[in-house]
Formats: C-alpha cells, structure tokens, sequence
C-alpha cells in the first residue's frame, strides 16, 4: 500500500499551507468575530486553482485528483474551517456534480467559471422538513414548455448568499416521491430567485450559510442536469464527495488545534516545568495525534478509492464520521491544555471548537454515518450468511 | 610588502574612512603581530583620512585615487584592486561589511582564484593557517573556515571587533601606486536618497531598538525614534512588523533581513520568533519587553520587563535622558 | 529574451539546525526543504520581465544533491520554462567559487542575456556567487536590487540597488548579473496547474564532465561547525513599570555598561 504523496501532491499540500499561513491565518480572527465573508482570499484560492482542483483543465479546474483536493483542504482547514468549508462546497458539492452530469454545453456555461474560481457555486437540497431525510423534498419544479418553474425554500444553505450558481433540487414527478427529484442549475439574479435570510450560527461564521427562496422563479430546461427524476442519485452521490472534503476539514480543524497545544505545552510553565511535561497533558496530546492521524489515513483512503473509480461511499463516511468525531474531541482537549486561556477568544483555540461542532451535522450527521456504515456492514454479513 | 594584511577601506564618500575602519585594522594588527595595511579605493582621499588610518594603526596606505573609481563599480574597483594584489602578494585581504566591500571583496576573491569567508566574527592563527570563524544559517551556528591558499580573502562583521585605539601621532606611509583603470560599462543615473532620519546604520549601530508584532501599527515606531535619538540608536523590526508593511524592508533583522551584533539590543513587543533570534543574538546585550511573559525572546535576554512596551519605552526614553543629561 | 536564474535549496527557515556527526555539516534529517526565499524574489523577478515583454524564456538553474530536484520543481510550477540540475558529487565540497565556476559554465552553453540570483543563500550566507559569477563572465553586476526595467529592446538593464542611506540607480548593458533583495516583488504562489504541469518540464541534469570541469578542491573549506556558545541567563527585572525601567537603565550603566 503506497502512503506517499506524490511530488505535485506535496507542493500542492506545500502551496495551500503556505497560503494558509500568510494570507488566512492573520484575518481568521476577524472574519469570525465579524461573521464576514473573505472575499478578497477565497478569489486568491480561485487564481491558485484551489476551488476546482479535480476539474480537469479543459473545464477550468486545475485536472488534480482527490488526495490533492484533501491535502489541500486541510491545510486551509488548519488555518481557518470557513474557508475550508468555502473550498469544500465548491470542489466537491457544485464542481464534482457538474463534472458528472453536466453536458458539455452546461459545463462550459456552469462549470467553467467556477472551477476557474471567477465565481462560487452552492448546492441547495436540504428544506426546513427535508435535512438528514432529504427525500422528503417540497420544493416542486412544475415543467411549462421549455422551462420549469420552481417554488419553494432552502434551508442551511452554504455560501448561498455569496455563490453565483445554485444547484437545486426540487420534485418534478411527486407520485414518484425521491424517484421524482430533479436538479437544476439556477444563477443568481434569475427572477423569483432570492435569498431571504442569512444565519447567525456559532461556528464557520465567516462562511455565509442562507435561506434560498424560489417564487415562480422560472429555469430553462436546458439547466436541468441529469434526466429528470435522477436528481436524487445526484444528491446522493455528491453528498458522498462531499463527506470526503468535510473529512478533511474536520482533520484539518483537530490538527490546527493540535499544533496549538503542542506549542503552549512546550512554551507554558506551571509547578517550574513547561505543562507538556505533565503526564497528564502528554496523555492528551498522544490521544490527540493518534486520532488525528487514524481520521487523516481513512479520509486519504476514501480519496484514493475515489481516484481509483472505486466504490468509496462507506469509506467516505467512515472518515468523515471519524474525522469529525476527532475534531470535537481534539478541539475540547486543545481547549483543556490551555486551561483558562483556552476559552478566551484571544488565544483562538476555541474557535476550532465551534467550527469542529458543524462537522458532526453537516453533509450527514454522525448518527447519518453510522447508518450508512451500518447498512454496509449488516448487508455484507447477510450476504455471506446467505 | 609581501605578506602584509591588506584592509581596504570603507570611507564616508566624503573622504573620511568610517569608525569601523578602526574594527578591522585592529584585528589585522593583532593577526600581523604588526602593523597592517590599508589599501584606500577612492574619488578623493582627505589628508584628515590618511591621518586617520595612520592613527589606527595602518603602517601604510596604498592610495588608489580616481574619480573613475565614483560612484562603486565593482567591475573597476576588481581590476585595480588585483593588479596591486598580483604586484604586492599580501598574505590577507579584509573589508568591513557593508553594501559595496560584501560584493567587491567576494568579486576580487574570483579574479584572484582564492576562497572567500564573508561576514566573519573571529579570526585565529593556529600555526601558519588562518582559520576565520563566521556565523551560518543566520547565526544558528558558527563555522570555522579555511583557505587552501593565500591570500586569505574575508569580510568583518561590523560591532565585533576590538577597534584600535587611536594613536594621535602614528602616521601611515602614504603610497600611490600606478594602476591601470578598467572602463565601466555600467553607467550611473542617479542617487535616490533616503529621507533622513538622523538614525545611524541598522548594520553598524552600537545600539540597536526593535519594534516587533507588539507595535500594533506603523505610526507607533515614532516612539522608538524618540527613543533612538537620545541614545544614538538605529531602529529596526521583526520579520513580522515588516511583512505587515509597518517599515520597510532594509530596517529587518534576522534569517531573511540584517544579521546584527550591536553592544545593545532592545526588542519591544518583538516575541522572538526562531529566524528573528537568529539575527541578534549575538548583540552583546539583549533586552526585551514584551507582555507576554512566554515570549520565546525572554530565553536569550539578559535583562526583561514583562508589561505593555507603550508604557514602558516613554518612561525608557525620560529616564535615558535624565542619565545622558548628567 | 532568455533569462537565467540560479536557486538554491536550503533548510526552511524555522529549521533548528544541528552539527552533523562528521562536525563539518549539518545533519540533514527531518530537515524541510524550501528555494532560498531570495532566490524566490530572482525567479518571480524573471517571470516577471518575461510576461511583461510577452515573449522569452526562463530557465531555472540549481547545484546540489537529488533532492535539489524539488527545490527546481517549485521554481517549474511558479512558472520558469526549464530546468537544469547540476548533479555531481565532485561538486559536494562546493565552496562559492567551485559554484561560480559550475554556474559560469551554464551560462557560457545557454548564453542568456541577464541572470538572476537572490541576493544571498540563507544557509552559508556568503552573499558571493552573483559577484564571482560576474567576474567569471565578465558582466556588469548590481547588489541587492530593489527595482529593475529592463529597456524596451532588450539592449539593457535600469537596476536600482540598496546602499547606505539611499538607493543608486545604474544602466548596465546586457548581458548582465543581478541580485535580488527582499522588496522586490512579492513571488507569487505556485497555482495548481503550475504544479501539474511542472512534470511535463525538461529538467536536465548536467555533471561536472559535461562542462568540462573536473573535481577541485574548494579554495575555502569548512574545517568544523560549532553551536553557539550558550548566552548567560538573564533575568527578569519585576516591579511596576517605572520601578523596572529604574532599574534597568541603572543595570545598563552600571553592571552592562552598554550606555
């Protein structure tokens, strides 16, 4: 089993921290205590390639694969999860469907730009009825010649206030129930197309996440990607891409946090000696680079599975349920190493805590996860017992 | 003569050599056992110059006076210098380091064919050989250098070595020798002056202030300049400061600024940052102020004061002129 | 117009550098690699006249070991054309003047019309190779460039280099040698596609028989690397703040005699 990157991996993983680094990590304080959108760095990241990197050139994106796309959204991560979570809904949740499914006359429209980072694309499925059990769709896209109009709301919608194109899911054929989703590509400024509220949440502040309404708001049909009623299988696949960059993102959240405590343990005095060589402290640094490492391994095996054109959706969840996990775990315990200091705002440790807490809901709740694992697992021992 | 110590000169474009003049004609005395020699490239060479080399010990001064040598070229400077060296064979060949001799001594090191140790920090004859002793990775380590031939060819840290002391009296055979001048082919187009702040050289000050992350804005340095006027001090910045455009880039010390040693340095609100150390911490003495108690800065000073450096450098600055006052 | 901008590889700069086990280099393990950020401000420098001037070449040069070849690679994907490694372990003992001596070859095979380096390696921190390398080939030289335009017909270089107390401005006819210092520019960051497309480059290697040098010994060799003696401990001078600084000007008379 190779555990190496290869060379443009490494420089790829090398390029993101070092912008991490300079460009993100001195504003990551700013742009969540003002819940403002980076605009100026997330159009950076679209120049350096990072908001389509497995797109393949000829489409705008920078024809990288998924370990790439990994490497690099956790070393953003490490600086700042809203960012990370900017990157990740554009790579995986609006690139990788339109990839997929587009024609090439939708990707040259839809997918160009926004690989080539010019603009950001949102996936709207989840409703306010419709989260973990998103076949339950309301919304309702009523064909009328050669268009659909679209009625109905989004909910907890990521960068949906900032993206230039949305990918919207709505029922075309109700009787079908999910076998009669659809999905459409609908652009920003298109009549009956608005955006209503924005959430104050407690963590990825800086990451706008909005309610999306449609009001007889009117798609030609030549936006719908896929057939009509393939948009569930569409959801479902992108959702299972989608857990390998929240996967990444909740490493690079745990190991941000991790360094963090790494580096107080070494530098903070207490009874003569510097904490980290209290035993105690040492256990949860140990916890913490353990776990860390097992949630970095299964998210890079999920990608490489992916890269492979392997089945990858369990691996995926696993890692991303593992990763998650790992960072609220790793964020809380960073916390406890700086003690006191650890829950003042200056010392940006808890920060990593509130933006690790959306990792276990977004994309699939914990509880999702272990569903979906479950499923595997109990199908595949019934198939051998059989 | 043959096998003398060659120190050229650094002069003040004025016709003046300047201080550090004396560092490295007190090091080449003490490595001759003798007097050294000063080798003076220049457009105007002042009898009050020739006086002054003499009086730190220069035995004698081989001047090279054109104005073809003015503004620096190394291109012209290199051939004059090694024709006298290929005439003279001096045992070794010195230069303090600054913006012309770190360029023209490693230049004249290649037309001779000999090793070059630059911005050395100790000098030691162990038998016949010199070996010189130079800061590496910004001063992480030191390395102790050699040459397979002579003449050894090194430039000297400013702030390091013992100057001569002036002998009033002492005066230098003065010798100017013929030497064919080689034609520019670079042209000068003009001096852009940097607006002044009656602030000696980052590289060459005594003293030292710093201004790191801590100064939270560029206006503040004004501060320090205050400070730095009553002592006499040049004003510098971490990596930090100056990546966030507080100050400009010449004014950064450490891994990728200047390499410093003064007899004082005082970092405020600077935390010390590896790279940042690097730089200074061979400065004799090493204050710092900074609130944070963790600073990693704290580790090489010798003195500290753990508070806000916007109370602590106006009382600083009140308190050193009361003492200077005296 | 073909430019030409040496690099070298050098331990990144929040390195604990350690003696070796021989006493005479570093030990290398667990060392990140980076370009010499110097050499950065070079090659962002010749992308740069490149894509002003719309058309030309520029070709990035590095002497080391194998693991040089990332070091050229980055410079690749932040855009240079090519590549040329020289590879040889004659050259292991290289002090600046057997590197001048390698470089100056290059340059006399690919004749470019100005070269490029930073203004120092951050490792040995010698500051020297440019200058030899202009004395080697005969060339113009400016130290410590903050600014350059190079004229419209390629005939020759405005350059604007750091002195004391102010910066002097020189034309220098091409073909000439530079070197950068921080200020510059600002390199930029190696896009994805850089990166991706940086295999595709030629990066050849060259030893030192193909330039027709043989193996000499360095005119300047190292004969032991020390750690730096360790500074006596310091102290913390407490009170409040007009007590401490009392106090400390007092120390800095009396016992440091520094004022």
């Amino acid at each position: 089993m190779e555990l190496d990157l290869t060379d443009e991996q490494r420089m790829i993983q090398a390029m993101a921290r070092e912008f991490a680094e300079t460009a993100i990590r001195p504003i990551a304080v700013e742009i969540d205590r003002e819940a403002r959108f980076p605009h100026e760095t997330v159009k950076r990241m679209g120049a350096l390639g990072l908001m389509g990197i497995m797109v393949p050139e000829r489409w705008g994106g920078s024809g990288a694969d998924t370990v790439a796309y990994v490497v690099a959204v956790e070393e953003i991560a490490k600086a700042c999860g809203s960012h990370a979570v900017i990157m990740s809904v554009n790579n995986s949740l609006y690139c990788d469907p339109l990839l997929t499914y587009g024609t090439d006359a939708q990707r040259e429209r839809f997918l160009v730009p926004v690989a080539a980072g010019q603009a950001n694309g949102c996936f709207a499925l989840t409703e306010s009825q419709a989260g973990s059990d998103a076949r339950n769709q309301a919304t309702l896209a009523t064909r009328d010649g050669d268009s659909y109009v679209l009625n109905g709301k989004k909910q907890f919608i990521s960068t949906g206030r900032e993206a230039s194109f949305a990918l919207v899911f709505g029922q075309t054929d109700r009787a079908k129930a999910h076998h009669g989703i659809s999905a459409f590509v609908v652009e920003k400024g298109a009549p009956g197309f608005g955006v209503s509220k924005t959430e104050d949440k407690l963590g990825i502040r800086a990451s706008d996440t909005a309610e999306l309404v449609f009001e007889d708001c009117r798609v030609p049909a030549a936006s719908r990607l896929g057939e009509e009623g393939m948009g569930f299988t569409i959801a479902m696949g992108t959702i299972d891409g989608g857990r390998i960059g929240i996967a990444a993102q909740a490493v690079g959240l745990a190991a941000g946090a991790y360094e963090r405590a790494v580096a107080y343990a070494r530098e903070r005095k207490s009874f003569g000696v510097p904490i980290g060589q209290h035993q105690m402290v040492q256990w949860m640094l140990a916890d913490m680079a353990t776990a860390i490492d097992g949630a970095r391994l299964l998210t890079l095996r999920a990608a490489t599975l992916k890269d492979a054109g392997k089945p990858f959706g369990v691996a995926a969840a696993m890692a991303k349920l593992f990763a998650a996990e790992t960072a609220m775990k790793a964020t809380t315990d960073a916390i406890q190493v700086h003690g006191g200091y650890g829950y003042i705002r200056e010392y940006e440790v808890e920060r990593y805590f509130r933006d690790a807490k959306i990792t276990q809901i977004y994309e699939g709740t914990s509880q999702i996860q272990k569903l979906v694992i479950a499923r595997e697992v109990l199908g595949r021992t019934a198939g051998r017992s059989a | 003569m043959p096998n003398a110590f060659w120190c050229f000169v650094e002069d003040d474009r004025q016709g003046m050599p300047k201080k550090v003049m004396a560092e490295v004609l007190g090091e080449a005395a003490r490595l001759a056992g003798g007097q050294p020699e000063a080798v003076w490239i220049t457009d105007k060479a002042s009898d009050a110059g020739l006086t002054q080399l003499g009086e730190w010990g220069a035995g004698k001064v081989w001047v090279l006076e054109n104005a073809a040598f003015a503004p620096y070229r190394s291109e012209v400077w290199v051939g004059a210098a090694a024709e006298l060296a290929a005439k003279e064979s001096p045992r070794a060949i010195f230069g303090p380091v600054t913006s012309r001799q770190r360029e023209f001594v490693a230049r004249l090191a290649a037309r001779l064919g000999v090793g070059l140790a630059a911005d050395c920090v100790g000098f030691a004859l162990e038998g016949d050989r010199l070996v010189a002793t130079r800061p590496i990775y910004a001063g992480k380590l030191l390395a102790k250098v050699a040459w397979a031939k002579g003449p050894c060819v090194a430039t000297l840290r400013p702030n390091v070595f013992r100057p001569a002391d002036a002998q009033p009296g002492r005066t230098a055979a003065v010798e100017r020798p013929a030497v064919s001048i080689p034609g520019a082919t670079m042209t000068f187009v003009e001096r852009r002056e940097e607006a002044a702040t009656g602030l000696p050289e980052l590289a060459e000050a005594e003293i030292v202030l710093s201004g790191g992350r801590g100064m939270k804005a560029p206006e503040n340095y004004v501060i320090l300049e205050d400070m730095a006027r009553v002592i006499g001090a040049a004003v510098g910045a971490s990596r930090a400061a100056v990546d966030a455009g507080w100050r400009p880039h010449r004014f950064q010390i450490g891994q990728t600024g200047r390499t410093i040693s003064p007899k004082l340095y005082m970092g405020f609100g600077v935390s010390g940052a590896i790279q940042h150390l690097a730089g200074m911490r061979t400065s004799k003495i090493i204050v710092a102020v900074n609130k944070d108690p963790e600073a990693p800065i704290f580790k090489i000073a010798d003195y500290g004061i753990v508070a806000d450096l916007f109370e602590v450098v106006p009382e600083l600055t009140r308190e050193f002129k009361r003492l200077l006052e005296k | 117009m073909k430019i030409l901008v040496a690099i070298k590889q050098v331990p990144d700069t929040a390195t604990q550098v350690k003696v070796g086990a021989d006493g005479k280099a570093i030990d290398t393990a667990g060392i990140t690699w980076i370009v010499s950020p110097y050499d950065e401000y070079a090659v962002e420098e010749a992308l740069r006249i490149k894509e002003k001037r719309g058309q030309g070449e520029v070709v990035a040069v590095s002497l080391g070991p194998d693991r040089v070849k990332e070091a050229i690679r980055s410079c690749l994907a932040m855009g240079c054309d090519r590549a040329i490694h020289l590879n040889d372990p004659a050259w292991n003992d290289a002090d600046t003047l057997t590197t001048a001596k390698a470089l100056a070859a290059v340059i006399k095979q690919e004749a470019p019309q100005l070269v490029l380096c930073g203004r120092q390696a951050i490792d040995d921190d010698m500051g020297a190779v440019t200058a030899q390398l202009a004395e080697l080939l005969g060339w113009p030289c400016a130290y410590w460039i903050m600014e350059e335009t190079v004229d419209a017909d390629g005939k020759s270089v405005r350059a604007a280099r750091q002195a004391e107390g102010g910066l002097e401005v020189f034309d220098l006819p091409l073909p000439a040698i530079l070197a950068a210092q921080k200020g510059l520019n600002e390199p930029r960051y190696p896009t994805l596609k850089g990166i991706m497309g940086a295999k595709k480059k030629e990066i050849k290697d060259v030893k030192a028989g193909d330039l027709g040098l043989g193996a000499e010994p360095p005119q300047l060799a190292v004969i032991g690397l020390e750690a730096l003696p360790p500074r006596p401990p310091g102290r913390v001078i407490q009170g409040d703040v007009p007590a401490a600084v009392k106090e400390l000007v007092r120390a800095l008379r009396e016992d440091a005699k520094a004022i």
